[in-house]
């Protein structure tokens, strides 16, 4: 067998906003660093973050601290994140920001000339910092160079297809890559996951086509767990219209810079969803709420900033209730609220998206948006200080992991996870692999094995097309494991991703392996039908609605399930099981800042 | 509201390839990229593309569409008629590695050479103070998706092979130049631009200028400003006595 070998102290996988401040970590730590991505350097989904990076600089309001950025995180999870990872996060955010300056972004400024700050949903105060709405783009850029420059190898449009343990944990990583269909394997006893989501499961989603869940599933499979998959996250303000774009983000920013939502009669809907959990907070009155923009001490958040999971149930039940747009979405309006010069000034990549993408001019007219599948809260189960996963030697870091967000993720915080967590990954892969050193050593059988499962698709003759598959488990997660689920179609999707899995292991490929994509699409599918049964099982399993989980047959939270995870694992045959776990429990000093900003 | 056009596509490999022709489904709204994926999933499942976001944010999707530099996911089928034939190839700036899929090293490579962002010192309280005026100049030019079209369509690359070992093209010029206007950088790279990155190369036909996805005015606000500037340094001879006896700053 033809195959490339490389040995390093620490692969990577994945070059977005974790995989890159994870390769920084591990280099500045004297670990041999290498990163594997699907993309070319760069392309990463991270650069389709739009809003900002939330971190209690207290730039614009002194009042804010990490205190406050802990408690706003933990509600707006309704209390089910891991409390120490939401503790480290709002302590360690500020500092990433501050170095990502340093290595040579370039954020607004406030007045002072400090890093501007803007309001997004469920934050108390205006704390993202932020570049227009090209966030992603400037943190993306940045890391990207500053892994240039540091000299870090990189191994781009390159496709890890298995992990590879001995009976100890890692030893390192099998691949291929896509310009030539070749074969490489690295050696390596730390391996850092950070390859984001799962969204292309399903029809209508926000991410782009690498988010197949392949993190989550390599992990499955190497021996780890999942934590909660069950919270799948729908941004509430996805394009609609025209069909093409069906999903495309339109950011939280909209709202936060005064984008009200409207039903097809012209009403301002939101005060009819504000939840008791969230009413001290919430603006009653729309006149409240249209003063909160200029006066926020003396006044309360308009409800169209509530968090992402209420937004979007509220824009569902509308659209059911039959006040939703001919295209089945809602109004959402700035043009009718502020200047166009303020428009193109603040949001000039959504001005210029629905520009390009609808041919809408929103400084003129409403954008007609609806709910997109977006962000998975659920993921690697890691302890929180490492980022470890339960097999020596995996990391995994960003949305590959679980824990963070509970069960619903605030705007802003996915930015500042992927720093304040993928600088950790780093800093303990490198401190593993100093543990581990002279110690892993790759199978010959182990890469052969690998080899054989990659080209299996090609050996097939007259099987299907994984591009009708593919099509088939979206249409069945979008019908079955969307926003609102029940018993029945949760056994419904199960019975259908049962007969998928048959077809996927049928599926044959045209042409050669020199950059096939149907080829790269069957390897991927298997990937996104593990990680879609264990969305689905665990949704099955949470009998109440919480976060990003709402079950129409269960229609409230359930104290008893607030204090319990749902952890995946894959047994002996291969089957995914699920088992409950108790939460962590928070510290008094910790339980407290709940009971003073109450 | 659906018709049939008719597309040519380049497909081959590095050794070689051809147009051929698709007729494939057309729906209201969809973009050219929408085709191409329509063209995989129907009648060629092994047609190579690139393409991350499908909203113009990553600048994966770049090809020629009609022998114009775009990205596919920016072009609206509505710009076209319903007869018209739509012809998609690679872009010629870059070796084929096969289909619309182009080896794009010499960018990274390139991008390998510049010499990092090197930030002064902090303020005493931890803080960085900047305009917000001051930043915008660097901002325009990090707005850049490095899609590649301003290489595609740069003529000092795209006839001139033997160019690219000294010419580093337009979205490494902007690079520089959002460096050197980086209110926080402190490296001098006016030398390098010109000796290393072949800023002179350029003689500014704004081509560059005109295919940016992200309408960057690579030529006016980043090229012709860097261009001055360099001349600025070689040419001035009180510049120049100024930077040898350490009289005066040297930018």
């Amino acid at each position: 067998m033809e195959l490339e070998e490389h040995a390093y102290d620490v692969v990577v996988i994945g070059a977005g906003g974790a995989g890159l401040r994870a390769a920084i970590a591990a280099h500045e730590a004297g670990a041999r660093t290498a990163v594997v991505c699907k993309s070319l350097l760069g392309k990463a989904h991270t650069v389709m973050a739009e809003g900002g990076i939330a971190a209690a600089m207290g730039n614009l309001y002194p009042e804010d601290n990490w205190r406050v950025h802990f408690r706003d995180t933990m509600r707006g999870g309704k209390m089910l994140n891991h409390w120490r990872m939401a503790q480290l996060h709002a302590q360690e955010a500020p500092d990433r920001v501050r170095e990502l300056e340093d290595w040579g972004a370039l954020f607004d400024r406030t007045d002072a000339g400090l890093i501007s700050q803007r309001d997004f949903g469920g934050h108390r105060y205006a704390r993202l910092a932020h570049v227009g709405d090209r966030t992603g783009l400037e943190l993306i850029r940045t890391l990207q160079q500053r892994t240039v420059a540091l000299g870090i190898d990189v191994f781009m449009e390159c496709t890890v297809t298995r992990l590879l343990t001995d009976d100890v944990g890692i030893v390192g990583a099998f691949g291929y890559w896509r310009e030539s269909g070749r074969f490489v394997a690295w050696q390596a006893p730390s391996v850092v996951l950070a390859t984001g989501g799962i969204g292309k499961a399903y029809k209508v989603t926000s991410n782009s086509w690498e988010y197949t869940g392949d993190g989550h599933s390599l992990a499955l499979q190497a021996g780890a767990s999942l934590v909660n998959m069950e919270f799948v996250q729908f941004h509430p303000t996805g394009m609609v219209w025209p069909p093409s774009v069906r999903g495309l983000l339109v950011t939280e920013s909209v709202r936060g810079d005064g984008g009200i939502l409207k039903n097809s009669a012209g009403n301002r809907f939101m005060f009819d969803y504000i939840p008791d959990f969230f009413r001290k907070e919430t603006a009653e009155t729309e006149e409240e709420a249209d003063r909160w923009y200029t006066d926020k001490k003396n006044n309360r958040r308009p409800p169209e900033l509530l968090p992402r999971d209420e937004v979007a149930r509220a824009i569902n039940s509308e659209v059911k209730a039959g006040r939703g747009t001919d295209h089945g979405g809602v109004w959402l309006d700035i043009a009718s609220r502020r200047s166009p010069e303020y428009i193109r000034k603040r949001l000039p990549s959504m001005y210029h998206q629905f520009k390009e993408l609808a041919d809408v001019d929103i400084t003129k007219e409403a954008m007609e948006i609806g709910p997109t599948c977006h962000y998975v809260m659920g993921g690697v189960e890691v302890e929180p200080d490492s980022q470890a996963a339960k097999v020596t030697g995996l990391f995994a870091a960003g949305e590959v992991a679980g824990g963070m967000h509970g069960s619903n993720r605030l705007g802003g915080n996915s930015l500042s996870d992927l720093l304040v967590f993928g600088r950790r990954a780093g800093v303990a892969a490198a401190e593993n692999a100093r543990n581990r050193a002279g110690r892993v050593r790759l199978a010959d059988d182990a890469l052969t094995s690998a080899a054989r499962a990659a080209l299996a698709p090609f050996e097939r003759e007259g099987g299907e097309n994984p591009y009708t598959v593919q099509h088939d488990l979206q249409q069945t997660m979008h019908d079955l494991v969307g926003i609102i689920r029940t018993e029945a179609e949760m056994k419904g999707a199960l019975e259908r991703i049962a007969e998928l899995k048959e077809r996927v292991a049928n599926l044959s490929v045209d042409g050669h392996r020199q950059y096939n994509p149907g080829w790269h699409l069957a390897l991927d599918l298997p990937h996104m039908l593990l990680v879609s049964e264990c969305i689905a099982r665990a949704a099955l399993e949470r009998q109440e609605s919480r976060g990003g989980h709402t079950r129409d047959d269960f229609p409230t939270a359930d104290p008893e399930w607030g204090k319990t995870n749902l952890i995946c694992s894959r047994g002996p045959g291969g089957d995914v099981g699920v088992r409950r776990q108790p939460l962590p429990q928070m510290p008094s000093d910790l339980a407290e800042i709940f009971e003073e900003t109450a | 509201m659906s018709y049939d056009a008719k597309f040519r596509v380049w497909r081959g490999d590095a050794s070689g390839g051809e147009l051929r022709d698709f007729t494939v489904q057309v729906n209201e709204g969809e973009v050219v990229l929408d085709i191409i994926h329509r063209l995989q999933a129907t009648q060629a499942g092994d047609l190579a593309v690139r393409w991350n976001c499908k909203a113009g944010k990553c600048g994966s999707c770049s090809a020629e569409i009609n022998g114009r530099p775009r990205l596919m996911c920016l072009t609206r089928m509505s710009t076209f008629a319903e007869d018209e034939v739509v012809t998609v190839t690679p872009m010629r700036t870059f070796p084929v590695i096969r289909d619309l899929v182009t080896d794009v090293s010499y960018n990274y490579a390139k991008a390998a050479q510049i010499p990092a962002f090197t930030p002064q010192a902090r303020d005493d309280d931890g803080n960085h103070r900047m305009a917000q005026i001051d930043v915008e100049r660097s901002q325009e030019f990090r707005k850049c998706i490095e899609c590649f079209l301003c290489q595609d369509t740069c003529h000092v690359i795209r006839d001139h092979e033997e160019n690219k070992k000294v010419f580093a093209g337009p979205r490494f010029l902007i690079r520089l130049a959002e460096l050197d206007m980086h209110p926080l950088d402190t490296v001098d790279r006016r030398e390098a631009a010109q000796d290393v990155f072949g800023l002179g190369y350029c003689n500014i036909t704004k081509c560059c200028t005109e295919v940016c996805p992200e309408g960057i005015h690579l030529t006016d606000n980043g090229i012709i400003p860097m261009k001055e500037r360099v001349v600025d340094r070689k040419y001035d001879p009180l510049t120049w006595l100024g930077s040898k006896i350490g009289r005066r700053r040297t930018d």
